[in-house]
């Protein structure tokens, strides 16, 4: 019998949807973290709970999964010692539940910082950072502060002159424990919570929330909110995207283009401000609908931004295209190995230009993306370039979704109320740095457990091997190019 | 001419070059800032900015020594004696007969030197970054600008600016390859040394890519208030010299007349302003180089520069 034949006849436990969740032993549990390590799945996230630990897992033909181990004597099979993308996810688990990891590579702290008032910090001492050995290497540590007003995390840099033979990220400076706050919460606060995990994605966030509270309640939500969602998302898609690709360009010191998107990128937030009533529509997606229908002239003063970014956005493309001097600091800086992005099941752009094709939208569709038609583009390059390329395509595909979206939208109400019913819910929504993961229990009305896995929990660490054999000064571009996130991360 | 007068001008000259160095940056960010379709600072801010750095408390490192603080001040007289060198409105400067262009070549090397003695100084790893960027840069860029200037002087004559401008002024120039040579490979060092995109970018915040700002993170206060007026200054030199020694056109002749020496300072004034916006509109033209790319720019200096001179041994005319 095969692993995926005695896992899925296990029984899934009642009130879990849409996906099963079943509970193994620890047989099956090493034997699921050896199929993550052979390639069969993909690990989808990693959290614990009070008595126990929860993976999700993506499997290509059978979809997403659940398993659960009760942590016997405080202790469950590490899953990174097979399968390395679990790691920080095992740390993390140890440092908020104090489950230990049996078997696990790395038992150092990960949000713990020793800083928080507890009775008996994990992080005692200085930090022990990986050594690396040689003659001539050298140390550089760069933050957790920063020059730019940027969020804050700790580079450790071992260079051998300028090349970087090694970086170790070290995060967990914005922890403010999003997940204990969620803890006990009525629905109305967990959303807020939930809008407020990662500012720049506070859509696709609030999606994943509202979708996962559906999820769990089994409630109807009206076709035109579902569609208005997904014509928020979209926006702050193309709004984010714009405002990278400008960033990006600027960290190679070509302030030209980011002066031409941030342009763009701020009438698509004001566009944002007059048809949802917030620039960054944070608040506007809650479980059940969204918060108020757009106003009356929204779809006149969508049609027109976006016929305005269709004749600007090209050019611009074309002068990122064309700029020589630019695409000498992006081709081949920062390549990440295809292979690798396999392995750690990354999402978003930064798996897409290294030739991972995921895409939530069309993967584990969700309504109403199921009736639109769209393409998810990939690529093999895996450089700066090629991340960048990904997002130009992406929105063009997000413009084209929008008028598609704005073609046929549907009239009715845009809210149902949620009743105060108990389940287990789990949502994976696509943002613009790739899917986000919420998992949630309630219990009569209110959050009992709330689990929000960022994209960036896969592709902070990719980071670190991209960087290896770079120069030191290419890291900012390198870093834009990711733009992970630190308060998603973080939590 | 009295001596009382020729000291006059010299007094003016360097006066005149102290007051304009942070008005031409200021301009060359305004105009970049309007190339950027945004509005900018005002043209006066960084004059506004070296006062607040003057009132400020300067922090200085535990690990820094004695050679921190003095640094600043050794640095900025370097560059303000060397731009006294350089003729700005008028050719026949005072002070020429004490130095030549090897001496103000020397003078901002050893500021240089000393800023990067500073950088290490303090032993944070940003500084160390910067100074040996900065050191690998001028490796190349210093070479480079030697053999222009000894390619000016088997031209002129003379390797003193003032000679070389009334040289320049004359009719016994003509057009030659090796000064067009020359002049490329003065912009190219011009470029190199002022700490401008595509060597480095002056805007950034980013530590990681930064050279000249690497270097001189540590500073505050006052001491950072002279170490960006010496940048400031050295901005105004080198633009000032590619002026005097390439378009010499309005600059007054040495014993010059009251009227020629307004023509001259109304000729320089648009000379940098020119040179500014034409600055600013190559800085948002481009994207910055790539670290090790750019010892491959400021070697194109040095060839050309190594080109212009043997161009000159080959024949007379070229």
């Amino acid at each position: 019998m095969t692993i995926t034949d005695a896992f899925e006849a296990l029984p899934p436990v009642p009130g879990a949807r849409p996906w099963p969740r079943r509970v193994v032993d620890a047989d099956i549990w090493r034997a699921l973290a050896a199929s993550l390590a052979a390639g069969e799945r993909a690990l989808l996230g990693l959290w614990g709970e009070a008595g126990s630990v929860h993976m999700a897992l993506l499997d290509r033909s059978s979809g997403v999964a659940i398993a659960s181990l009760a942590c016997a004597n405080g202790g469950f099979p590490s899953v990174a010692a097979v399968h390395p993308p679990a790691a920080r996810f095992e740390r993390a688990i140890r440092d908020l539940h104090g489950f230990t990891p049996l078997g696990a590579p790395d038992e150092r702290p990960w949000l713990d910082h020793g800083r928080w008032p507890d009775s008996a910090p994990r992080a005692v001492g200085p930090y022990p950072f990986l050594p690396s050995l040689g003659e001539g290497l050298h140390q550089i540590p760069v933050g957790p502060v920063h020059a730019g007003i940027i969020e804050p995390g700790h580079f450790r840099f071992t260079a051998n002159g300028e090349t970087v033979v090694r970086l170790e990220e070290r995060l967990g400076y914005v922890h403010r424990g999003v997940e204990a706050l969620m803890a006990g919460a009525p629905l109305a606060r967990a959303q807020k919570l939930a809008a407020r995990v990662s500012g720049d994605s506070t859509v696709a966030y609030s999606l994943a929330f509202a979708r996962a509270v559906e999820a769990a309640l089994e409630i109807d939500v009206p076709e035109r909110a579902v569609w208005l969602r997904a014509l928020m998302a979209e926006l702050e898609r193309v709004a984010n995207h714009l405002g990278d690709i400008g960033a990006i360009c600027n960290d190679a010191a070509f302030a030209l283009m980011l002066a031409h998107c941030s342009a763009l990128r701020e009438k698509v937030l004001r566009a944002c401000a007059t048809c949802f009533g917030h620039r960054l529509m944070m608040d506007a997606v809650l479980p059940g609908g969204i918060a108020a229908d757009v106003a009356d002239n929204s779809e006149q003063i969508l049609r027109r931004l976006v016929a305005e970014i269709k004749t600007k956005f090209p050019r611009l493309v074309e002068l990122y295209d064309n700029t020589a001097s630019l695409q000498d600091r992006t081709v081949t800086t920062g390549r990440l190995d295809p292979a690798l992005a396999r392995k750690f099941g990354c999402g978003g752009y930064v798996g897409r230009a290294s030739g991972r094709s995921f895409d939530a939208r069309r993967d584990l569709p969700y309504p109403p993306y199921d009736r639109f038609t769209f393409e998810t583009p990939v690529l093999e390059a895996g450089d700066v370039d090629a991340r960048i390329w990904i997002r130009i395509k992406e929105v063009e595909q997000s413009l084209g979704l929008i008028e598609q979206i704005l073609a046929r939208l549907p009239a009715g109400k845009v809210l149902a109320t949620p009743d105060q019913g108990s389940g287990e819910g789990l949502a994976i929504a696509e943002g613009f740095r790739g899917d986000i993961l919420v998992w949630v229990r309630l219990d009569g009305g209110s959050v009992k457990r709330c689990h929000l896995r960022d994209p960036s929990w896969l592709q902070w660490p990719l980071l670190e091997a991209a960087i290896e054999g770079n120069i030191v000064a290419d890291f900012p571009l390198c870093n834009k190019s990711f733009n992970c996130s630190y308060s998603g991360h973080d939590l | 001419m009295s001596m009382f007068e020729s000291l006059a001008i010299q007094i003016v000259e360097m006066l005149i070059v102290l007051l304009a160095a942070p008005l031409l940056t200021g301009f060359v960010r305004k105009v970049k800032a309007r190339l950027l379709r945004k509005r900018g600072p005002p043209v006066l801010q960084p004059y506004r900015d070296l006062i607040k750095l003057t009132k400020k408390e300067a922090v200085i490192a535990e690990s820094a020594s004695w050679l921190f603080r003095v640094i600043p001040y050794l640095v900025f007289a370097a560059t303000w004696v060397a731009a006294a060198l350089v003729p700005t409105f008028g050719a026949g400067l005072m002070f020429s007969w004490s130095a030549d262009m090897i001496a103000i070549t020397a003078l901002l090397g050893s500021a240089r030197f000393f800023l990067a003695l500073a950088g290490m100084d303090v032993g944070t790893s940003f500084g160390g970054i910067g100074s040996s960027r900065e050191m690998m840069f001028a490796t190349l860029a210093e070479p480079a600008m030697l053999m222009i200037v000894f390619t000016l002087a088997l031209i002129a004559g003379s390797t003193q600016l003032s000679t070389v401008a009334a040289f320049m002024l004359s009719p016994a120039v003509g057009l030659r390859v090796s000064l067009g040579l020359a002049m490329v490979g003065l912009v190219i060092v011009a470029i190199a040394e002022n700490a401008r995109i595509p060597v480095d970018n002056p805007a950034t915040h980013l530590e990681l890519t930064m050279v000249h700002e690497a270097m001189v993170l540590e500073y505050s206060g006052r001491h950072l208030a002279m170490i960006e007026l010496s940048a400031q200054l050295k901005l105004v030199l080198y633009v000032s010299m590619i002026a005097c020694i390439f378009v010499p056109y309005g600059l007054a002749p040495p014993g010059a007349g009251p009227r020629e020496l307004m023509i001259g300072a109304a000729a320089y004034f648009t000379k940098l302003a020119g040179a500014g916006a034409l600055l600013a509109l190559f800085e948002t033209s481009v994207a910055k180089m790539r670290v090790f790319r750019a010892p491959d720019f400021i070697g194109v200096a040095l060839m050309l520069g190594l080109l212009a001179t043997l161009l000159r041994f080959v024949s007379r005319e070229m």
